[in-house]
């Protein structure tokens, strides 16, 4: 038996090659060159017949565009964008790493996606005081951001990845769900492009969960211990700040995401065989600029080179 | 005659991809990979054949379950309907110039 | 065996062997005919042993490369200098997964097994384009590796879209098609270094200064000491010399150096409207043969890297087999009861 995707899902993204939406000017589109560089390959007599199809580009980076958030909105998309170039900047690692050549392109287009969504929080971030989603993160110190620690925890062994992004999907799931009914359009408009390529990264890392649980003796006490290690990570999530009170109807609470959250990681552990760990929670303080003993190396290894050039541009 | 590839002694088989480029098209295919089984090999499918927004829906086959022609027994197969022209259209001239035909 | 049928297996061999001579007669006639009339092969063809070995060869070595030509690059992703070039950079490094993996599809309809390539490569048996194993100490090696490396395999590859064999063709075009960004975006980023501040300028510079020899020794040593092109150009899997694709790949280059406003460091280059060429200093194919041999600033990592991550992944890779087959198992068990 043939498997296919269900085809009864709608086609959620205009596929590249068909006129999309307008093109978002400051979506920073690849301005064509003005010289064709491409060497033969747009079909020169002879020499091959391959061409690189017209098609046009839809927009990059999602969020209202001319919109100014507020300093405590900026406040709030930093947490959920750091939390994302974090996890970014780590999943980036993993290309040329992955167990399989097929894994090395799956972390790839999760690590590309949840870029995608850190840039569009730290564009809409800086729109408060006029910075750049670049200015944001290569300019800040460690303590000026705000990702969780879970974002933070260390690729490990594959394993270990997937326990961290089992979390981190599951939790983004419930928030961007939420986050698309937001008051504030900006907000609401990233959650809502960003809400269904995280659900396929939950997908992605509960179909990994079943195979390690499932597959070897090794494998099940490895994906156990990982889980376990990651597992104090997960109350920091949850816990509400001041600058939640502030945000009411714009943020989405994090205590109200705990019960589902954990559920839904409940259902996939249970089918996994693995066992919800029963350890102490750390009093990990990331949304406050106190971040775990990995951040600092994050972003040395992340800022270095803009950072020797101040002011160039890339 | 299965399709070639599949060697039956790799741990993770070869699956053979095909993907309707837009509604309204066929399933065409486009590459195979690997995976351990049909769950992961249609999600391996989809991050590697349509990254570029290249489809719209997938399947993927286990390559040895798939049955092909011989390719020994290609004159036997495909050189029957040589000859035969009068199943084109073209074959019948006397129709030219006469409207709705 | 014993020795009363022995000469009955004699004859039964002597009519195998018989048979198959006719088998291979027709094939060869067949095949013969094919590559004249610039057909394609497939699959389940019959072809020439050598043939068969030659594409096996090159087309590993090719998706060899792809592989291990993944890791300079990769090599700058956590610290690409923008978050739009850490984007375009793993998209970049992604395609080169995927095109070995087109690469090693095409190569196991010749019967060859991923596994078994993989085992080659990182037990150092097998080759891969010895330009991956230069180091990439500079972000303007991105820029320099997507507009002279990438050029210089795009100037190769095109022509191979059209190689007589099908799934190798066909897995060009895709492959072709996919690489056309990555040319453009390693010139971009030379641009941007090239009128940026004067020290991105020198990176600029400086990195292609590194990578436009080793560029220009991709496309292979000289036609008159390229042994095995020949017979591959009668074989309708190479369809330009060497030195006919050299030469066409700097004509493109001069130019293109110009709007970057970086030099080529070749001071005795220069158009020569006799020869309708370009005159170029000799190559050093000294170093070109060191690298080869193995003594490259980079060959053991590279093989290093690549072995580490195939161990590493092995319980991954084995947990997912066995929770198919504990599957599978499950499944034949409900459909008996």
């Amino acid at each position: 038996m043939a498997t296919t995707t269900d085809q009864t899902a709608p086609d959620s993204a205009a596929p590249i090659g068909r006129p999309a939406g307008a093109p978002d000017a400051s979506a920073g589109r690849a301005a064509p060159v003005s010289h064709d560089i491409s060497m033969g390959v747009e079909g020169e007599e002879a020499h091959g017949d391959v061409s690189v199809d017209e098609l046009a580009l839809s927009v990059e980076l999602s969020g209202a565009d001319g919109a100014v958030a507020t300093p405590d909105v900026a406040e709030y998309a930093m947490w959920l964008g750091d939390d994302a170039l974090i996890l970014a900047q780590q999943l980036g690692w993993w290309i040329s790493r992955a167990p399989e050549l097929e894994e090395d392109v799956a972390l790839g287009n999760i690590g590309l996606d949840v870029l995608g969504h850190a840039r569009s929080f730290l564009r809409y971030a800086g729109t408060a005081d006029g910075r750049t989603e670049d200015d944001l993160a290569y300019w800040r110190d460690e303590p000026a951001f705000r990702s969780a620690w879970l974002f933070e925890a260390p690729n490990g062994h594959f394993g270990d990845t997937i326990a961290r992004q089992l979390i981190a999907s599951a939790f983004q799931l419930e928030l961007y769900r939420r986050l698309a009914d937001s008051s504030d359009p900006a907000l609401a408009a990233i959650a809502t492009k960003s809400v269904k390529e995280v659900a396929y990264h939950l997908d992605h890392a509960a179909q990994w969960m079943l195979r390690l649980g499932g597959g070897t003796d090794e494998s099940h006490a490895r994906i156990q211990q990982s889980l376990v290690d990651v597992w104090p990570l997960v109350d920091e999530l949850f816990r509400d700040e001041p600058v939640i009170d502030r945000l009411e109807g714009v943020a989405v609470r994090p205590s109200t995401l705990r019960e589902p959250v954990l559920a839904r990681i409940q259902e996939i552990l249970d089918a996994a065989g693995l066992e919800t760990p029963n350890v102490e929670p750390s009093m990990a303080g990331g949304r406050r600029g106190s971040h775990s003993t990995r951040l600092g190396y994050l972003l040395a290894e992340m800022q270095v080179l803009a950072r020797s050039h101040p002011g160039a541009t890339w | 005659m299965a399709t070639p590839g599949e060697l039956g002694t790799e741990a993770w088989p070869l699956w053979e991809v095909f993907v309707r480029a837009n509604r309204g098209l066929s399933h065409v295919h486009v590459g195979s990979l690997h995976a351990p089984d049909a769950t992961m090999a249609i999600r391996n499918a989809r991050d590697l054949y349509t990254r570029r927004g290249e489809g719209v829906s997938i399947w993927v086959m286990p390559a040895d379950g798939i049955t092909t022609s011989d390719p020994d027994e290609k004159g036997e197969w495909f050189e029957s309907p040589a000859g035969k022209n009068f199943r084109h259209a073209i074959y019948y001239t006397k129709t030219e110039g006469v409207k709705h035909l | 065996m014993t020795a009363p049928l022995a000469p009955a297996s004699a004859q039964g061999d002597a009519r195998a062997t018989a048979e198959q001579a006719a088998i291979d007669e027709a094939g060869q006639a067949r095949f013969d005919a094919l590559i004249e009339a610039d057909g394609r092969i497939e699959p389940r063809d019959w072809m020439p042993a050598a043939y068969r070995k030659t594409l096996v060869r090159q087309i590993s070595q090719h998706a060899h490369s792809e592989i291990i030509g993944m890791q300079p690059e990769a090599n700058w992703i956590t610290r690409a200098p923008s978050l739009k070039r850490k984007a375009i950079l793993m998209a970049k490094v992604q395609d080169e997964a995927g095109h070995g993996l087109y690469l090693y599809s095409a190569a196991q309809t010749l019967g060859i097994g991923r596994e078994e390539m993989t085992d080659q490569l990182i037990a150092g048996r097998a080759r891969y384009s010895s330009i991956f194993n230069y180091p990439t100490p500079t972000w303007a090696d991105m820029g320099a590796i997507g507009w002279l490396v990438d050029g210089a395999a795009i100037a190769n590859q095109v022509p191979l879209c059209r190689a007589s064999y099908g799934p190798y063709g066909r897995a060009m075009v895709r492959i072709c098609k996919e690489e056309s960004f990555h040319q453009r975006q390693g010139f971009e980023i030379l641009l941007e270094l090239s009128q940026g501040t004067e020290a991105q300028h020198r990176m600029a510079q400086d990195a292609v200064d590194r990578w436009y020899w080793p560029s220009l020794m991709m496309f292979g040593p000289p036609d008159d000491e390229s042994p095995n092109s020949a017979q591959s150009m009668a074989w309708n899997i190479k369809r330009f010399s060497n030195d006919e694709l050299r030469q066409r790949f700097v004509g493109m280059l001069v130019p293109q150096a110009e709007v970057l406003g970086l030099t080529l460091p070749d001071p005795n280059l220069r158009w020569n409207d006799e020869t309708r060429s370009y005159d170029m200093s000799d190559i050093d194919w000294t170093e070109f043969h060191e690298v080869l041999a193995g003594r490259g600033p980079c060959n053991a990592q590279r093989l290093q890297h690549r072995r580490q991550a195939h161990d590493d992944g092995a319980w991954v890779r084995e947990a997912a087999h066995a929770y198919a087959a504990k599957q599978a198992a499950a499944t034949t068990e409900q459909v008996a009861a």
